[in-house]
């Protein structure tokens, strides 16, 4: 891991320890609830992800804009989002984020600058392109993120936005979570050439980072964040990750042919960026190993009560099922 | 009131509430150099930010519309023409679409979308689609399409005004059309219809660029002694049941005519809306005018022959009136 990381005050690296966890901790509920049985629809995780959501949002206020995917958990917990609503909303449940209207691929809180998480991959592109010129507009240094994945960098829209992103200079970072599948296709039997050279054309600049470095993504992201900032125009960040659970949990009751080798899971599981930052923070006696296990005792704690709201909240009133199509229907 | 085209009353629209609204920026390619007329003048008058040429790109454009809006600001994105949106279709189905919808209500999204729908131009298959009843069934946009020059610049000053996000849709090759137009800042509110022939016998609901056949039909059936209430809804979504409803129970008679192709017609829901909440009323089988189930061709006489005119249309309303007549 980076050494410059140290620059940043041990509270604030504790931060970025804490909220990969909760993410980790959250997820991990997640698929034994679905194991269970208990969670309506599809579910993914993103485990392993966790330092890209992490090491990017670190550097956003509630009023950066984001934009999210089905794999949104950690983008939704990163930008300060609600646990318990989280859960209550994966739930199916009243209280959940969006009522129950949403459930785990749409899970989105507009009061954190999150403008939906999408089932459409790459939906969010054009959202984020929208948002950030927004921010243009407004002048106060606002920024846009959008989160999106390999298989949604072989969209045409991302060309289109890197086109408009840098002909108008947008506050605009683009986040590519490379974690080398597409659904069940590997990512290099679908994808021409390296994603981050995408932005070269366009004259953006492409920054590849180890996704499982939380401290290497913060680093990245500081520089784009704040050229963005500072209107000098968009980026696009390739972090190069791995998705260690499947695509979708319970994939293995309807996939028939294995799409990668056990092997290769574990060696990255060797890799996993939580663990990796633990070391780190120990080796460089930023913390010490009770620090961090009083850390994970509060996240389980956390983890446990946003567990207990979210099974206790009431299910939605089918009556209301209409839900809020329009601000004035009439 | 003065009199004024469509175009230019739209034109007018968008000055007035630009200028009203500081929120309010509007994007779409070439709107500077304005083909249709409606966007002329304003990158002069309210400068690059507000005003935005873009490239082409509407897979992005529809989706920036649905981002800014999120973001605060009050789009207006210019799709060009009705068949460009299948290319920005995402964003709107998918996103101006469900997004309020799937949060909860969390984010409002004021867009009024811009295209030029329909044919009759010669602009042959990829420029003359009628797309209302695609973008009406997604349940999410609200649809508006003025048959005058007033009700153009009332309803697009409510489309913009609306918190929602709303597709407004100018009949291809009508933009020259002169009415009169009020003087004073005035807006015709979403989901209202206008009768706009009142007569005893047969209604004939009219939608969009159908407004114009039909009333010339009125013309033509009043001299064989037959009264027709002409009723045009302005927008489909949301729609005024009521007034349509109303005056079907009035005359007992239903023609319904629409630019759109058959299969799934705007004019097939208000005929199975009739169907179902006015029956008792029905003296005859309600008569659908629509385009058979074709692509729009080029040549002239081809083109005429699929469009339905004010002949088709007197055809129809005379055939509902010998239901039950003779044997
Ligand atoms: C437009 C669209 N096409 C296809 C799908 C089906 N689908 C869901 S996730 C996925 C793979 C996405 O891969 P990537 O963008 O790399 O994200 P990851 O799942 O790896 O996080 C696909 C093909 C979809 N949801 N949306």
């Amino acid at each position: 891991m980076s050494v410059t990381g140290t620059n940043l005050p041990r509270h604030e690296l504790l931060a970025l320890y804490e909220r990969m966890l909760l993410i980790r901790r959250a997820e991990e509920q997640l698929a034994q609830d679905c194991a269970a049985g208990k969670l309506p629809g599809p579910v993914h995780l993103y485990v392993g992800q966790e330092a890209i959501a992490v090491g990017v949002c670190a550097h956003l206020e509630d009023r950066d804009w984001i934009t999210s995917t089905h794999r949104g958990h950690g983008h939704f917990l990163a930008k300060g989002g609600d646990l318990g609503r989280m859960l209550a909303e994966i739930y199916g449940r009243a209280a959940g984020i969006c009522g129950g209207f949403g459930g785990s691929m749409h899970v989105a809180d507009f009061s954190k600058g999150i403008i939906g998480a999408n089932g459409v991959v790459g939906g969010g592109i054009a959202l984020a392109t929208g948002a950030a010129l927004a921010a243009q507009l407004d002048g106060d240094g606002k920024v846009a993120v959008c989160f999106f994945g390999d298989g949604a960098a072989n969209q045409g829209v991302l060309a289109e936005a890197l086109n408009v992103g840098a002909l108008w200079k947008l506050p605009l970072v683009l986040v590519c979570e490379n974690n080398g599948f597409s659904e069940f296709s590997p990512t290099a039997t679908v994808t021409s050439g390296r994603i981050v050279e995408r932005a070269r054309p366009f004259g953006v600049p492409g920054v590849e980072v180890d996704g499982n470095d939380v401290l290497a993504v913060w680093q990245a992201a500081n520089v784009a964040v704040r050229r963005a900032r500072e209107g000098g125009g968009p980026t696009l960040i390739e972090a190069r990750t791995y998705r260690t659970r499947g695509h979708v949990e319970y994939e293995t009751t309807f996939i028939t042919e294995p799409y990668r080798e056990e092997a290769e899971v574990q060696a990255w599981r060797a890799r996993d960026p939580i663990p990796r930052f633990a070391s780190w923070l120990l080796n460089h006696e930023l913390a010490s190993s009770q620090e961090l296990e009083a850390i994970a005792q509060a996240v389980a704690q956390q983890v446990a009560e946003a567990v207990r709201f979210a099974e206790s909240a009431p299910e939605p009133d089918p009556a209301l099922a209409r839900g809020s199509m329009f601000v004035n229907p009439r | 009131m003065a009199r004024k085209r469509l175009i230019q009353a739209m034109n007018e629209a968008l000055f007035e509430e630009m200028e009203r609204d500081p929120a309010i920026i509007l994007f779409g390619e070439d709107v500077k150099a304005s083909l249709f007329g409606d966007t002329k003048g304003l990158w002069k008058r309210f400068g690059p930010d507000r005003v935005r040429d873009t490239p082409i790109c509407e897979a992005l454009i529809s989706g920036m519309a649905v981002g800014a809006a999120a973001a605060g600001r009050r789009v207006i994105c210019h799709m060009m023409f009705g068949n460009f949106v299948y290319t920005g279709m995402d964003a709107i189905a998918n996103q101006a679409a469900k997004l309020r919808y799937m949060t909860n209500g969390q984010i409002k999204l004021p867009i009024t979308f811009l295209a030029v729908s329909g044919g009759g131009r010669s602009a042959a298959a990829q420029h003359s689609d009628a797309i209302h009843p695609v973008l009406a069934n997604l349940g999410g946009i609200k649809v508006v399409m003025p048959s005058s020059p007033a009700d153009a610049k009332g309803l697009l000053k409510a489309a913009i005004r609306d918190d929602d996000p709303v597709f407004f849709l100018q009949a291809a090759g009508r933009g020259g059309e002169p009415g009169e137009v009020p003087e004073e800042d005035y807006v015709i509110p979403l989901g209202e219809a206008a009768v706009v022939r009142p007569g005893r016998e047969v209604t004939v609901v009219a939608i969009g660029s159908m407004v114009r056949p039909a009333l010339r039909c009125a013309d033509i059936l009043a001299r064989e002694g037959i009264e027709v209430e002409v009723v045009d809804p302005r927008t489909l979504v949301p729609l005024d049941r009521e007034t349509i409803l109303g005056s079907v129970r009035k005359t007992g008679r239903l023609v319904v005519v629409d630019e759109a192709r058959d299969t799934c017609s705007f004019a097939s829901h208000i005929a199975a809306l009739a169907a179902e909440q006015a029956f008792d009323a029905l003296r005859a089988p309600i008569r659908r005018v629509t385009v058979p189930d074709c692509a729009i061709p080029f040549a002239p006489v081809l083109e005429r022959a699929v469009l339905p005119d004010a002949e088709r249309i007197a055809q129809a309303v005379r055939d509902t009136l010998a239901f039950g007549r003779s044997a």
